[in-house]
Protein backbone atom coordinates (compact mmCIF):
# COMPACT_ATOMS: atom_id res chain seq x y z
CA UNK A 1 0.00 0.00 0.00
CA UNK A 2 1.52 3.28 -1.08
CA UNK A 3 1.63 5.86 1.72
CA UNK A 4 3.57 8.72 0.17
CA UNK A 5 3.75 9.41 -3.53
CA UNK A 6 5.81 12.23 -5.03
CA UNK A 7 5.29 13.07 -8.67
CA UNK A 8 7.44 15.47 -10.67
CA UNK A 9 8.46 17.25 -7.51
CA UNK A 10 10.66 20.33 -7.73
CA UNK A 11 12.02 21.54 -4.41
CA UNK A 12 13.66 24.72 -3.32
CA UNK A 13 13.19 28.23 -2.11
CA UNK A 14 13.57 30.75 -4.92
CA UNK A 15 15.50 28.60 -7.36
CA UNK A 16 14.91 24.87 -7.55
CA UNK A 17 17.39 22.63 -5.73
CA UNK A 18 16.06 19.40 -7.18
CA UNK A 19 13.77 18.86 -10.16
CA UNK A 20 11.69 16.00 -11.46
CA UNK A 21 11.68 13.94 -8.29
CA UNK A 22 9.56 10.77 -8.57
CA UNK A 23 9.34 8.21 -5.83
CA UNK A 24 6.89 6.50 -3.59
CA UNK A 25 7.00 5.00 -0.13
CA UNK A 26 4.88 2.01 0.81
CA UNK A 27 3.74 0.91 4.23
CA UNK A 28 6.55 -0.80 6.12
CA UNK A 29 9.34 0.67 3.99
CA UNK A 30 12.54 1.97 5.53
CA UNK A 31 13.75 4.77 3.30
CA UNK A 32 17.06 6.43 3.86
CA UNK A 33 17.63 9.83 2.26
CA UNK A 34 21.28 10.50 1.47
CA UNK A 35 23.07 13.46 -0.06
CA UNK A 36 25.65 16.07 0.64
CA UNK A 37 25.12 19.13 2.83
CA UNK A 38 22.76 21.52 1.15
CA UNK A 39 21.45 19.00 -1.36
CA UNK A 40 17.89 19.60 -0.17
CA UNK A 41 17.21 16.64 2.13
CA UNK A 42 15.64 18.66 4.93
CA UNK A 43 13.76 20.71 2.36
CA UNK A 44 12.32 17.52 0.90
CA UNK A 45 11.15 16.38 4.31
CA UNK A 46 9.48 19.71 5.01
CA UNK A 47 7.81 19.59 1.62
CA UNK A 48 6.51 16.08 2.27
CA UNK A 49 5.11 17.29 5.60
CA UNK A 50 3.43 20.24 3.93
CA UNK A 51 5.44 22.80 5.90
CA UNK A 52 6.56 24.20 2.59
CA UNK A 53 4.90 24.08 -0.81
CA UNK A 54 6.67 22.39 -3.73
CA UNK A 55 7.73 24.55 -6.66
CA UNK A 56 6.29 22.02 -9.07
CA UNK A 57 4.58 18.68 -8.86
CA UNK A 58 2.80 17.30 -5.88
CA UNK A 59 3.03 15.11 -2.81
CA UNK A 60 0.07 12.83 -2.30
CA UNK A 61 -0.62 10.83 0.81
CA UNK A 62 -2.04 7.36 0.61
CA UNK A 63 -5.58 6.72 1.74
CA UNK A 64 -6.01 6.40 5.45
CA UNK A 65 -2.86 8.27 6.43
CA UNK A 66 -3.66 11.22 8.67
CA UNK A 67 -1.28 13.91 9.85
CA UNK A 68 -2.08 12.75 13.40
CA UNK A 69 -0.29 9.47 12.68
CA UNK A 70 3.01 11.03 11.66
CA UNK A 71 5.99 11.60 13.89
CA UNK A 72 8.65 14.13 12.96
CA UNK A 73 12.09 14.93 14.26
CA UNK A 74 13.27 18.26 12.88
CA UNK A 75 16.96 18.79 12.20
CA UNK A 76 17.20 21.85 14.40
CA UNK A 77 14.49 22.83 16.77
CA UNK A 78 13.17 26.31 16.67
CA UNK A 79 12.81 26.13 20.42
CA UNK A 80 14.41 29.20 21.82
CA UNK A 81 17.27 29.07 24.22
CA UNK A 82 15.32 30.59 27.08
CA UNK A 83 12.06 28.69 26.65
CA UNK A 84 10.72 27.57 30.02
CA UNK A 85 9.51 24.00 29.51
CA UNK A 86 10.14 20.71 31.27
CA UNK A 87 11.13 17.54 29.45
CA UNK A 88 7.71 16.16 30.33
CA UNK A 89 5.86 19.11 28.82
CA UNK A 90 7.88 18.86 25.62
CA UNK A 91 7.37 15.11 25.27
CA UNK A 92 3.68 15.28 25.98
CA UNK A 93 3.22 17.94 23.31
CA UNK A 94 3.95 15.16 20.81
CA UNK A 95 0.47 13.83 21.52
CA UNK A 96 -1.20 17.15 20.79
CA UNK A 97 -2.25 16.20 17.26
CA UNK A 98 -4.26 13.29 18.60
CA UNK A 99 -6.18 15.50 21.01
CA UNK A 100 -8.22 17.28 18.38
CA UNK A 101 -10.35 19.82 20.22
CA UNK A 102 -10.07 18.06 23.58
CA UNK A 103 -8.37 20.54 25.93
CA UNK A 104 -6.46 18.05 28.10
CA UNK A 105 -4.36 14.93 27.61
CA UNK A 106 -5.93 11.62 28.58
CA UNK A 107 -4.39 8.65 30.38
CA UNK A 108 -3.38 6.81 27.21
CA UNK A 109 -1.48 9.81 25.92
CA UNK A 110 0.33 10.37 29.22
CA UNK A 111 1.24 6.69 29.32
CA UNK A 112 2.55 6.92 25.77
CA UNK A 113 4.71 9.91 26.68
CA UNK A 114 6.09 8.06 29.68
CA UNK A 115 6.91 5.00 27.56
CA UNK A 116 8.59 7.10 24.90
CA UNK A 117 10.73 8.78 27.52
CA UNK A 118 11.67 5.42 28.96
CA UNK A 119 12.56 4.14 25.52
CA UNK A 120 14.93 7.07 25.11
CA UNK A 121 16.29 6.48 28.60
CA UNK A 122 15.22 9.93 29.70
CA UNK A 123 12.51 9.05 32.19
CA UNK A 124 14.38 10.36 35.21
CA UNK A 125 14.83 13.71 33.45
CA UNK A 126 11.08 14.27 33.15
CA UNK A 127 10.96 17.19 35.57
CA UNK A 128 14.17 18.79 34.37
CA UNK A 129 14.17 21.97 32.35
CA UNK A 130 14.57 21.24 28.64
CA UNK A 131 16.87 24.20 27.98
CA UNK A 132 19.31 23.02 30.64
CA UNK A 133 20.00 19.66 28.99
CA UNK A 134 22.99 18.85 26.80
CA UNK A 135 22.55 18.79 23.03
CA UNK A 136 22.37 15.00 22.88
CA UNK A 137 19.88 14.85 25.72
CA UNK A 138 17.71 17.42 23.97
CA UNK A 139 17.86 15.29 20.83
CA UNK A 140 16.59 12.30 22.81
CA UNK A 141 13.71 14.30 24.21
CA UNK A 142 12.72 15.43 20.74
CA UNK A 143 12.89 11.82 19.59
CA UNK A 144 10.63 10.81 22.46
CA UNK A 145 8.23 13.54 21.32
CA UNK A 146 8.36 12.19 17.75
CA UNK A 147 7.60 8.70 19.06
CA UNK A 148 4.55 10.07 20.87
CA UNK A 149 3.23 11.49 17.65
CA UNK A 150 4.01 8.56 15.36
CA UNK A 151 1.71 5.64 14.90
CA UNK A 152 2.21 4.88 11.21
CA UNK A 153 5.03 6.96 9.80
CA UNK A 154 8.17 8.39 11.36
CA UNK A 155 10.20 11.06 9.59
CA UNK A 156 13.62 11.62 11.12
CA UNK A 157 16.01 14.35 10.08
CA UNK A 158 19.47 13.17 11.18
CA UNK A 159 18.30 11.37 14.33
CA UNK A 160 21.74 10.33 15.53
CA UNK A 161 23.45 13.69 15.27
CA UNK A 162 24.72 14.61 18.72
CA UNK A 163 24.33 11.11 20.16
CA UNK A 164 27.26 9.18 21.62
CA UNK A 165 28.25 5.89 19.90
CA UNK A 166 26.35 3.67 22.31
CA UNK A 167 23.22 5.77 22.12
CA UNK A 168 23.65 5.88 18.36
CA UNK A 169 23.65 2.09 18.11
CA UNK A 170 20.64 1.84 20.43
CA UNK A 171 18.87 4.39 18.31
CA UNK A 172 19.40 2.43 15.09
CA UNK A 173 18.26 -0.76 16.79
CA UNK A 174 15.20 0.96 18.15
CA UNK A 175 14.25 2.45 14.80
CA UNK A 176 14.79 -0.94 13.22
CA UNK A 177 12.51 -2.63 15.72
CA UNK A 178 9.85 0.03 15.21
CA UNK A 179 10.07 -0.75 11.52
CA UNK A 180 10.20 -4.54 11.73
CA UNK A 181 8.06 -5.24 14.80
CA UNK A 182 5.53 -2.42 14.78
CA UNK A 183 5.42 -2.09 11.01
CA UNK A 184 6.12 1.61 11.16
CA UNK A 185 7.21 3.29 7.94
CA UNK A 186 10.52 5.10 8.38
CA UNK A 187 11.93 8.01 6.40
CA UNK A 188 15.34 8.90 7.70
CA UNK A 189 17.88 11.48 6.60
CA UNK A 190 21.37 10.38 7.40
CA UNK A 191 25.02 10.85 6.61
CA UNK A 192 25.85 7.45 8.03
CA UNK A 193 26.32 5.37 4.90
CA UNK A 194 27.08 2.12 6.66
CA UNK A 195 23.99 2.22 8.83
CA UNK A 196 21.86 3.30 5.88
CA UNK A 197 22.93 0.31 3.80
CA UNK A 198 22.61 -2.02 6.75
CA UNK A 199 19.13 -1.09 7.91
CA UNK A 200 17.25 0.62 5.08
CA UNK A 201 15.16 -1.09 2.45
CA UNK A 202 15.27 1.83 0.01
CA UNK A 203 17.63 4.68 -0.69
CA UNK A 204 16.85 8.10 -2.08
CA UNK A 205 19.98 9.92 -3.10
CA UNK A 206 19.79 13.67 -3.76
CA UNK A 207 22.54 15.26 -5.78
CA UNK A 208 23.36 16.17 -9.36
CA UNK A 209 22.06 12.76 -10.30
CA UNK A 210 19.04 11.69 -8.31
CA UNK A 211 18.65 8.05 -7.44
CA UNK A 212 15.77 6.12 -5.99
CA UNK A 213 15.64 2.36 -5.49
CA UNK A 214 16.54 -0.46 -3.18
CA UNK A 215 19.87 -0.66 -1.38
CA UNK A 216 21.19 -3.31 -3.74
CA UNK A 217 20.38 -1.21 -6.77
CA UNK A 218 21.98 1.82 -5.13
CA UNK A 219 25.43 0.32 -4.60
CA UNK A 220 25.51 -0.65 -8.28
CA UNK A 221 24.21 2.68 -9.62
CA UNK A 222 26.43 5.46 -10.91
CA UNK A 223 25.63 8.03 -8.14
CA UNK A 224 25.81 5.27 -5.56
CA UNK A 225 29.27 4.19 -6.60
CA UNK A 226 30.53 7.72 -6.72
CA UNK A 227 29.05 8.46 -3.29
CA UNK A 228 30.52 5.32 -1.78
CA UNK A 229 33.89 6.15 -3.22
CA UNK A 230 33.82 9.66 -1.73
CA UNK A 231 32.88 8.19 1.58
CA UNK A 232 35.94 5.95 1.39
CA UNK A 233 33.93 2.77 1.39
CA UNK A 234 34.77 -0.31 -0.63
CA UNK A 235 32.37 -0.71 -3.57
CA UNK A 236 29.14 -2.34 -2.63
CA UNK A 237 30.28 -5.35 -0.67
CA UNK A 238 28.18 -4.32 2.26
CA UNK A 239 24.72 -4.86 0.89
CA UNK B 1 -0.55 52.82 59.04
CA UNK B 2 -3.98 53.32 60.62
CA UNK B 3 -4.32 56.60 58.73
CA UNK B 4 -3.56 54.88 55.46
CA UNK B 5 -6.14 52.21 56.13
CA UNK B 6 -8.72 54.84 56.97
CA UNK B 7 -7.91 56.65 53.78
CA UNK B 8 -8.29 53.43 51.79
CA UNK B 9 -11.64 52.65 53.38
CA UNK B 10 -12.79 56.16 52.62
CA UNK B 11 -11.73 55.83 48.98
CA UNK B 12 -13.37 52.42 48.71
CA UNK B 13 -16.72 54.18 49.00
CA UNK B 14 -16.15 55.82 45.63
CA UNK B 15 -17.28 53.65 42.73
CA UNK B 16 -14.49 54.92 40.47
CA UNK B 17 -11.90 53.41 42.80
CA UNK B 18 -13.60 50.05 42.79
CA UNK B 19 -14.02 50.18 39.02
CA UNK B 20 -10.39 51.05 38.49
CA UNK B 21 -9.25 48.21 40.70
CA UNK B 22 -11.50 45.66 39.01
CA UNK B 23 -10.57 46.71 35.49
CA UNK B 24 -6.88 47.07 36.25
CA UNK B 25 -6.72 43.60 37.77
CA UNK B 26 -8.66 41.96 34.94
CA UNK B 27 -6.66 43.63 32.17
CA UNK B 28 -3.46 42.69 33.98
CA UNK B 29 -4.58 39.08 34.19
CA UNK B 30 -5.41 38.82 30.47
CA UNK B 31 -2.24 40.60 29.42
CA UNK B 32 -0.05 38.35 31.57
CA UNK B 33 -1.63 35.15 30.21
CA UNK B 34 -1.08 36.25 26.63
CA UNK B 35 2.27 37.79 27.58
CA UNK B 36 4.01 34.46 28.25
CA UNK B 37 3.28 33.25 24.73
CA UNK B 38 3.94 36.59 23.08
CA UNK B 39 7.30 37.05 24.79
CA UNK B 40 8.35 33.50 23.87
CA UNK B 41 7.22 33.99 20.29
CA UNK B 42 9.44 37.08 20.18
CA UNK B 43 6.47 39.43 20.08
CA UNK B 44 7.21 41.40 23.24
CA UNK B 45 6.45 44.66 21.54
CA UNK B 46 3.14 43.65 20.05
CA UNK B 47 1.31 45.57 22.77
CA UNK B 48 3.09 48.71 21.75
CA UNK B 49 2.83 48.03 18.02
CA UNK B 50 -0.85 47.17 17.97
CA UNK B 51 -1.85 50.06 20.18
CA UNK B 52 -0.07 52.41 17.79
CA UNK B 53 -1.98 50.81 14.95
CA UNK B 54 -5.17 51.33 16.93
CA UNK B 55 -4.16 54.94 17.46
CA UNK B 56 -3.70 55.43 13.71
CA UNK B 57 -7.09 53.88 13.04
CA UNK B 58 -8.65 56.08 15.70
CA UNK B 59 -7.21 59.19 14.07
CA UNK B 60 -8.61 58.18 10.69
CA UNK B 61 -11.97 57.35 12.26
CA UNK B 62 -12.19 60.72 13.96
CA UNK B 63 -11.31 62.53 10.74
CA UNK B 64 -13.93 60.54 8.84
CA UNK B 65 -16.35 61.63 11.54
CA UNK B 66 -17.60 58.12 12.16
CA UNK B 67 -20.32 57.89 14.78
CA UNK B 68 -18.50 55.05 16.53
CA UNK B 69 -14.82 54.44 15.95
CA UNK B 70 -14.81 51.02 17.62
CA UNK B 71 -15.62 48.81 14.60
CA UNK B 72 -12.93 50.44 12.44
CA UNK B 73 -10.31 50.44 15.18
CA UNK B 74 -11.01 46.85 16.19
CA UNK B 75 -11.10 45.70 12.58
CA UNK B 76 -7.80 47.31 11.59
CA UNK B 77 -6.05 46.11 14.75
CA UNK B 78 -7.28 42.54 14.40
CA UNK B 79 -6.13 42.52 10.76
CA UNK B 80 -2.67 43.72 11.73
CA UNK B 81 -2.42 41.18 14.54
CA UNK B 82 -3.44 38.38 12.20
CA UNK B 83 -0.88 39.51 9.67
CA UNK B 84 1.92 39.77 12.23
CA UNK B 85 1.27 36.61 14.22
CA UNK B 86 -0.04 34.61 11.31
CA UNK B 87 2.88 35.32 9.01
CA UNK B 88 4.72 32.95 11.32
CA UNK B 89 8.14 31.47 10.84
CA UNK B 90 8.22 31.36 7.08
CA UNK B 91 7.74 35.03 6.32
CA UNK B 92 10.47 36.99 4.56
CA UNK B 93 10.33 39.94 6.96
CA UNK B 94 11.07 38.95 10.53
CA UNK B 95 8.34 39.46 13.09
CA UNK B 96 9.97 42.21 15.10
CA UNK B 97 10.94 44.23 12.04
CA UNK B 98 7.44 43.93 10.56
CA UNK B 99 5.98 45.03 13.85
CA UNK B 100 8.28 48.02 14.12
CA UNK B 101 7.26 49.05 10.61
CA UNK B 102 3.57 48.82 11.44
CA UNK B 103 3.99 50.55 14.75
CA UNK B 104 6.00 53.52 13.58
CA UNK B 105 4.09 53.79 10.31
CA UNK B 106 0.67 53.83 11.95
CA UNK B 107 1.78 56.32 14.58
CA UNK B 108 3.18 58.71 11.96
CA UNK B 109 0.21 58.45 9.62
CA UNK B 110 -2.23 58.83 12.50
CA UNK B 111 -0.51 61.93 13.77
CA UNK B 112 -0.24 63.38 10.27
CA UNK B 113 -3.93 62.77 9.57
CA UNK B 114 -4.89 64.35 12.88
CA UNK B 115 -2.63 67.31 12.20
CA UNK B 116 -4.02 67.93 8.71
CA UNK B 117 -7.70 67.50 9.44
CA UNK B 118 -8.13 67.79 13.16
CA UNK B 119 -10.93 69.86 14.62
CA UNK B 120 -9.62 69.73 18.15
CA UNK B 121 -7.59 72.64 19.47
CA UNK B 122 -5.54 70.60 21.95
CA UNK B 123 -3.84 68.24 19.53
CA UNK B 124 -0.78 67.45 21.62
CA UNK B 125 -3.02 66.73 24.61
CA UNK B 126 -5.17 64.34 22.58
CA UNK B 127 -2.17 62.43 21.33
CA UNK B 128 -0.65 62.25 24.77
CA UNK B 129 -3.87 60.92 26.26
CA UNK B 130 -4.10 58.17 23.68
CA UNK B 131 -0.54 57.10 24.17
CA UNK B 132 -0.26 57.30 27.92
CA UNK B 133 -3.82 56.71 28.98
CA UNK B 134 -3.49 59.66 31.36
CA UNK B 135 -6.13 59.18 34.03
CA UNK B 136 -8.69 57.34 31.95
CA UNK B 137 -8.65 54.35 34.28
CA UNK B 138 -10.13 56.59 36.96
CA UNK B 139 -12.99 57.73 34.75
CA UNK B 140 -14.55 54.40 33.85
CA UNK B 141 -18.26 53.93 33.57
CA UNK B 142 -20.22 50.94 34.77
CA UNK B 143 -20.68 49.65 31.21
CA UNK B 144 -16.91 49.82 30.63
CA UNK B 145 -16.42 47.64 33.65
CA UNK B 146 -19.00 45.10 32.52
CA UNK B 147 -17.55 44.90 29.04
CA UNK B 148 -14.15 44.34 30.59
CA UNK B 149 -15.45 41.61 32.92
CA UNK B 150 -17.10 39.73 30.06
CA UNK B 151 -14.13 39.99 27.72
CA UNK B 152 -11.69 38.94 30.43
CA UNK B 153 -13.77 35.93 31.36
CA UNK B 154 -13.80 34.97 27.69
CA UNK B 155 -10.04 35.38 27.36
CA UNK B 156 -9.33 33.29 30.45
CA UNK B 157 -11.72 30.55 29.32
CA UNK B 158 -10.19 30.44 25.84
CA UNK B 159 -6.72 30.35 27.34
CA UNK B 160 -7.47 27.44 29.66
CA UNK B 161 -9.28 25.56 26.90
CA UNK B 162 -6.46 25.96 24.40
CA UNK B 163 -3.58 25.90 26.92
CA UNK B 164 -1.88 22.75 25.59
CA UNK B 165 -2.34 23.81 21.99
CA UNK B 166 -0.84 27.20 22.75
CA UNK B 167 2.15 25.48 24.33
CA UNK B 168 2.59 23.23 21.29
CA UNK B 169 2.52 26.03 18.73
CA UNK B 170 4.70 28.29 20.86
CA UNK B 171 7.36 25.68 21.50
CA UNK B 172 7.64 24.33 17.98
CA UNK B 173 5.19 25.48 15.36
CA UNK B 174 6.53 23.30 12.52
CA UNK B 175 6.35 20.13 14.57
CA UNK B 176 2.84 20.97 15.69
CA UNK B 177 1.53 21.55 12.21
CA UNK B 178 3.43 18.58 10.76
CA UNK B 179 1.81 16.23 13.25
CA UNK B 180 -1.76 17.32 12.83
CA UNK B 181 -2.29 20.34 15.07
CA UNK B 182 -3.97 23.11 13.17
CA UNK B 183 -1.33 25.71 14.01
CA UNK B 184 -2.84 28.27 11.63
CA UNK B 185 -6.16 28.15 13.41
CA UNK B 186 -4.64 28.58 16.86
CA UNK B 187 -2.36 31.36 15.66
CA UNK B 188 -5.43 33.10 14.31
CA UNK B 189 -7.29 32.73 17.60
CA UNK B 190 -4.23 34.00 19.45
CA UNK B 191 -3.95 37.01 17.15
CA UNK B 192 -7.61 37.96 17.45
CA UNK B 193 -7.61 37.61 21.23
CA UNK B 194 -4.40 39.63 21.48
CA UNK B 195 -5.85 42.42 19.37
CA UNK B 196 -9.10 42.51 21.35
CA UNK B 197 -7.27 42.61 24.69
CA UNK B 198 -4.95 45.34 23.50
CA UNK B 199 -7.69 47.58 22.14
CA UNK B 200 -9.70 47.07 25.29
CA UNK B 201 -6.71 47.71 27.52
CA UNK B 202 -5.65 50.72 25.52
CA UNK B 203 -9.00 52.42 26.00
CA UNK B 204 -8.86 51.69 29.67
CA UNK B 205 -5.26 52.12 30.70
CA UNK B 206 -3.32 53.56 27.75
CA UNK B 207 -0.74 51.96 25.51
CA UNK B 208 2.33 52.52 27.68
CA UNK B 209 0.87 50.37 30.40
CA UNK B 210 -0.31 47.55 28.20
CA UNK B 211 3.20 46.88 26.91
CA UNK B 212 4.52 46.68 30.44
CA UNK B 213 1.67 44.38 31.47
CA UNK B 214 2.51 42.02 28.62
CA UNK B 215 6.26 41.89 29.17
CA UNK B 216 7.11 42.24 32.87
CA UNK B 217 5.13 39.43 34.54
CA UNK B 218 6.33 36.87 31.99
CA UNK B 219 9.94 37.99 32.31
CA UNK B 220 9.76 37.95 36.11
CA UNK B 221 8.21 34.48 36.17
CA UNK B 222 10.87 33.16 33.80
CA UNK B 223 13.60 34.19 36.25
CA UNK B 224 12.11 31.87 38.85
CA UNK B 225 10.47 28.91 37.15
CA UNK B 226 11.41 26.52 34.40
CA UNK B 227 8.16 24.87 33.46
CA UNK B 228 5.65 26.48 31.14
CA UNK B 229 2.79 25.80 33.50
CA UNK B 230 4.50 27.36 36.52
CA UNK B 231 5.57 30.39 34.48
CA UNK B 232 2.02 30.92 33.21
CA UNK B 233 0.38 30.59 36.63
CA UNK B 234 2.96 32.67 38.46
CA UNK B 235 2.95 35.47 35.90
CA UNK B 236 -0.84 35.69 36.04
CA UNK B 237 -0.76 35.89 39.82
CA UNK B 238 2.10 38.34 39.90
CA UNK B 239 0.44 40.57 37.34
CA UNK B 240 -2.78 40.73 39.33
CA UNK B 241 -0.82 41.55 42.48
CA UNK B 242 1.22 44.29 40.77
CA UNK B 243 -1.84 45.90 39.23
CA UNK B 244 -3.72 45.93 42.55
CA UNK B 245 -0.71 47.18 44.49
CA UNK B 246 0.03 49.83 41.90
CA UNK B 247 -3.51 51.16 41.92
CA UNK B 248 -3.68 51.26 45.72
CA UNK B 249 -0.34 53.05 45.96
CA UNK B 250 -1.29 55.53 43.30
CA UNK B 251 -4.51 56.37 45.11
CA UNK B 252 -2.78 56.77 48.46
CA UNK B 253 0.19 58.69 47.15
CA UNK B 254 -1.62 60.55 44.39
CA UNK B 255 0.78 59.33 41.69
CA UNK B 256 -0.20 58.56 38.07
CA UNK B 257 -1.80 55.12 37.90
CA UNK B 258 -0.09 53.66 34.82
CA UNK B 259 3.38 54.77 35.79
CA UNK B 260 2.93 53.48 39.33
CA UNK B 261 1.87 50.02 38.17
CA UNK B 262 4.87 49.84 35.84
CA UNK B 263 7.16 50.86 38.70
CA UNK B 264 5.77 48.09 40.89
CA UNK B 265 6.35 45.67 37.98
CA UNK B 266 9.96 46.79 37.70
CA UNK B 267 10.55 46.34 41.43
CA UNK B 268 9.08 42.82 41.40
CA UNK B 269 11.13 41.96 38.32
CA UNK B 270 14.34 42.98 40.06
CA UNK B 271 13.27 40.98 43.13
CA UNK B 272 12.52 37.88 41.04
CA UNK B 273 15.82 38.24 39.25
CA UNK B 274 17.68 38.43 42.56
CA UNK B 275 15.84 35.44 44.00
CA UNK B 276 16.47 33.50 40.78
CA UNK B 277 20.19 34.23 40.93
CA UNK B 278 20.37 33.35 44.60
CA UNK B 279 18.51 30.10 44.01
CA UNK B 280 20.96 29.06 41.32
CA UNK B 281 23.93 29.22 43.63
N1 LIG C 1 14.73 29.03 4.72
C1 LIG C 1 15.53 28.99 3.63
N2 LIG C 1 15.50 29.99 2.71
C2 LIG C 1 16.26 29.94 1.61
N3 LIG C 1 17.11 28.96 1.34
C3 LIG C 1 17.22 27.94 2.20
C4 LIG C 1 16.42 27.90 3.40
N4 LIG C 1 16.72 26.76 4.06
C5 LIG C 1 17.65 26.13 3.33
N5 LIG C 1 17.95 26.82 2.21
C6 LIG C 1 18.89 26.43 1.18
O1 LIG C 1 18.43 25.25 0.55
C7 LIG C 1 19.48 24.35 0.36
C8 LIG C 1 19.14 22.99 0.92
O2 LIG C 1 18.94 23.07 2.31
P1 LIG C 1 18.58 21.80 3.16
O3 LIG C 1 18.43 22.25 4.56
O4 LIG C 1 17.43 21.10 2.54
O5 LIG C 1 19.90 20.91 3.01
P2 LIG C 1 20.21 19.49 3.60
O6 LIG C 1 20.33 18.55 2.44
O7 LIG C 1 19.26 19.13 4.66
O8 LIG C 1 21.66 19.70 4.21
P3 LIG C 1 22.32 19.16 5.58
O9 LIG C 1 22.95 17.86 5.27
O10 LIG C 1 23.36 20.17 5.90
O11 LIG C 1 21.25 19.08 6.60
C9 LIG C 1 20.74 24.97 0.97
O12 LIG C 1 21.55 25.42 -0.08
C10 LIG C 1 20.23 26.10 1.79
O13 LIG C 1 21.11 27.19 1.68
MG1 LIG D 1 19.31 18.98 6.66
Amino acid sequence: MIQINCQGLALGYDAALVRGLNFSVSAGDYLCILGENGSGKSTLMKTILGLQSPLEGRVSWGEGVKAQEIGYLPQQTQAQRDFPATVWEVTLSGCQGKCGLRPFYNKTEKEKARLSLRRMDMEHFADRCYRELSGGQQQRVLLARALCAASKILLLDEPVSGLDPAACRDMYEMIDSLNKKDGMTILMISHDMEAALHYASHILYLGEQVFFGTCKEFVRSVPGRRYLKQKGEPYGNDA
Amino acid sequence: MGMMLEKLVAYWAYPFVRYALAVGVLVALCAALLGVTLVLKRFSFIGDGLSHVAFGAMAVASVLNLASDMPLVMGVTVLCAVFLLGAGENSKIKGDAAMAMFSVGALAVGYLVMNLFSVSSNLAGDVCTTLFGATSILTLSKSDVWMCVILSALVVLLYVFFYHKIFAITFDESFASATGTNAKRYNLILAVVTAVVIVMAMNLVGSLLISALVIFPAMSAMRLFHSFKAVTIFSAGLSVFCAAAGIVVSILAGTPVGATIVTVEIITFVLCWGIGLAGRR
